[in-house]
């Protein structure tokens, strides 16, 4: 075979399996979209689910998911921009740093479900919350801070070096460089950042099965004291999510629609995570739009 | 030159002006040197406890139940609930090892080839389109998978092949597509940041695009393309609710690709609810929950190790 029959064969070839992976993509989301989005409607999206008869909704693992992405970023924020900025802006070069970089790297590759086991160990039992939304957003957090922590290394490191010697040698001290120079500039990046997590925590399931459990109590939407065990704003309460309800029907689904609900759920859920890739996208395009003046 | 440069600049002292900080100055290094260390601090006791609870909770099947550890890995019998309990985990780790490594084979090849289309053959096309592809594929929650696997790979595969669908082929095509965004982002990563003259030095000798590829670009990047696959492996290693959707959960091990059987997540998803905290079946499914956690030590080693050969 001479070289130029093999270099053809070769390009057909990688052209064909890029064709295919783009292939496997549409496919999957016609297939969830097309099989999904004919259940739902604005009753699936509200009403409850049942446990038997056909007709249930996803009401209320919609909202605990969204109240779940909240509490968790609430608390994985402050910490993960905490540790990335120690990363980037006060980690020496030395043994020391190079331990914590073991450790982020160890943390962001354990098993959610171990993360979730943990989850279950220490804060449903240990601290005795129980199966609760807060422990949730915990077993969260410990799943989602390596990557903040990463993000915001990231972020803070590509703040120009001019920018930051120039606050220093106006005298400010070094944190007040930090939260007023660098962090403003490395905040396009941050955000997109953490919106393209929330994607990934929304659609986390195998960490909350333990931790935030498998079961919504009857949610009374017009009681929003957040300490009555019936609120939907109570953190102490268990709260099935979205992900969680379309595992649970998948495996012991009894309703006679359960295949449609699953459809439908998945079809909302992968919905909201391609609305935050799109507006990590967007928000990441124009900022970069306005802050560089280029077309 | 360079004694009269200082000799010209006698008793400039470049050191710290004899200035004090005002109060506000180092009031404020103090807030940010706290803050910063405590978010770390949180960081490291997070997985210190971690390793700790696991480690102890999943040692107690071999100390307190007095399980033989060579027997729990080889061992094929899983009857927990019987009088002594028989625990052999080697259906489960099998089951993990087996499918995992089986996801990588298919989605190697297919992420080697997108990164190649990305880099070298239709940069343009690649960056347009099939980078948002791979970047979606990744965005897509892992549920999802288990339930488009459960509604059309079991069924296809039923009809076509013996037995029920559900099994190790299952699992290992729904965790191979899971794990192509991974492979194919850091190979993409590894082939630009390849320097260009290697490449213009292949071809001005006369040799082919794929000529370049196959001689220079692959082998040159090889080990940051395994690094990929080891994330990969690591990946599809720990996946849970994907697989045990679609592996059909018999703690056996499997006679045939299509047969039932499980993983070591799935044993962990589908039981840990049931059992009753200190009970030798709940001790067992801890000790599996350390099997994972090694192998995660296991894969980080690798992929430093890689990482520390990689030429670019």
């Amino acid at each position: 075979m001479s070289a130029k029959l093999a270099n053809r064969i070769a390009t057909v070839v990688i052209i064909a399996m890029a064709l295919f992976i783009v292939a496997i993509l549409v496919g999957l989301l016609g297939y969830i979209l097309i099989r999904g989005l004919g259940h739902v409607s604005f009753d699936f999206l509200t009403s409850v689910p049942q446990t038997i008869r056909a007709g249930g909704g996803i009401g209320p693992q919609l909202f605990n998911s969204l109240f779940l992405l909240v509490l968790t970023l609430l608390i994985t924020v402050p910490l993960g921009v905490g540790a990335g900025i120690y990363m980037s802006e006060y980690a020496k070069a030395n043994r020391f740093t190079d331990f914590i970089r073991l450790v982020v790297e160890v943390l962001s590759s354990f098993p959610s479900i171990v993360v979730g086991l943990f989850g279950l160990l220490v804060l449903v039992q240990f601290f005795g919350l129980g199966y609760s939304l807060f422990a949730g957003a915990l077993a969260l957090t410990v799943f989602n801070l390596p990557l903040m922590v990463r993000i915001t290394e990231q972020a803070i490191r590509s703040v120009p070096k001019e920018q930051k010697e120039a606050s220093l040698a106006l005298g400010l001290s070094r944190w007040k460089t930090i939260t007023s120079i660098m962090l403003p500039i490395a905040m396009p990046n941050i955000l997109t950042g953490t919106i393209l997590a929330s994607g990934r925590v929304f659609g986390e399931a195998a960490a909350l099965l333990f931790t935030a459990g498998m079961s919504s109590p009857r949610l009374d939407f017009t009681n929003w004291n957040p300490f009555s065990p019936n609120s939907p704003l109570n953190p102490f309460r268990p709260a099935e999510t979205l992900a969680v309800h379309i595992w649970k029907i998948n495996s012991e689904g009894l309703a006679p629609d359960a295949a449609e609900i699953a459809a439908g759920a998945s079809a909302v859920l992968v919905i909201v995570v391609l609305l935050f890739n799109f507006t990590a996208r967007f928000i990441g395009g124009y900022i970069h739009r306005k802050f560089t003046a280029s077309k | 030159m360079k004694e009269r440069v200082t000799l010209e600049h006698p008793k400039v002292n470049l050191e710290h002006p004899k200035v004090k900080p005002s109060k506000q100055h180092l009031t404020e290094e103090w807030v940010g040197k706290l803050y910063t260390w405590f978010c770390i601090i949180f960081l490291i006791i997070t997985i210190f406890s971690m390793v700790y609870f696991v480690a102890s909770r999943g040692s107690a099947t071999f100390i307190k139940n007095g399980i033989n550890v060579w027997e729990f890995i080889t061992g094929t019998t899983w009857q927990p609930d019987a009088k002594p309990p028989i625990l052999g985990a080697l259906p489960f780790i099998f089951g993990s090892f087996s499918t995992s490594i089986m996801a990588a084979l298919i989605a190697a090849p297919l992420g080697f080839c997108a990164a190649i289309f990305m880099t070298e053959i239709m940069p343009k096309y690649g960056r347009r389109y099939l980078q948002p592809v791979i970047e979606l594929l990744a965005g897509i929650p892992s549920v999802v998978y288990g339930f488009v696997g459960l509604s059309v790979i079991v069924p296809f595969l039923r009809d076509t092949f013996p037995g029920q669908g559900l099994g190790l082929a299952a699992g290992a095509l729904v965790l191979s597509i899971m794990i192509l965004p991974t492979i194919t982002t850091i190979a993409t990563d590894a082939l630009s940041a390849l320097p260009g003259g290697l490449k213009e030095g292949a071809y001005a000798l006369g040799a082919t695009r794929w000529q370049t590829i196959y001689r220079i670009v692959l082998p040159t990047t090889f080990p940051a393309l395994m690094t990929g696959v080891v994330l990969g492996i690591s990946r599809a290693f720990g996946e849970a609710l994907a697989v045990q959707m679609v592996i059909g959960n018999a703690p056996f091990l499997p006679r045939s690709l299509f047969d039932s059987t499980s993983t070591l997540t799935s044993v962990i998803t589908l039981s840990m609810g049931n059992t009753v905290a200190g009970s030798a079946h709940n001790n067992a499914l801890w000790s599996l929950a350390l099997i994972l956690m090694l192998m995660t030590f296991v894969f980080v080693f690798i992929v430093r190790w890689l990482e520390r050969r990689t030429k670019v």
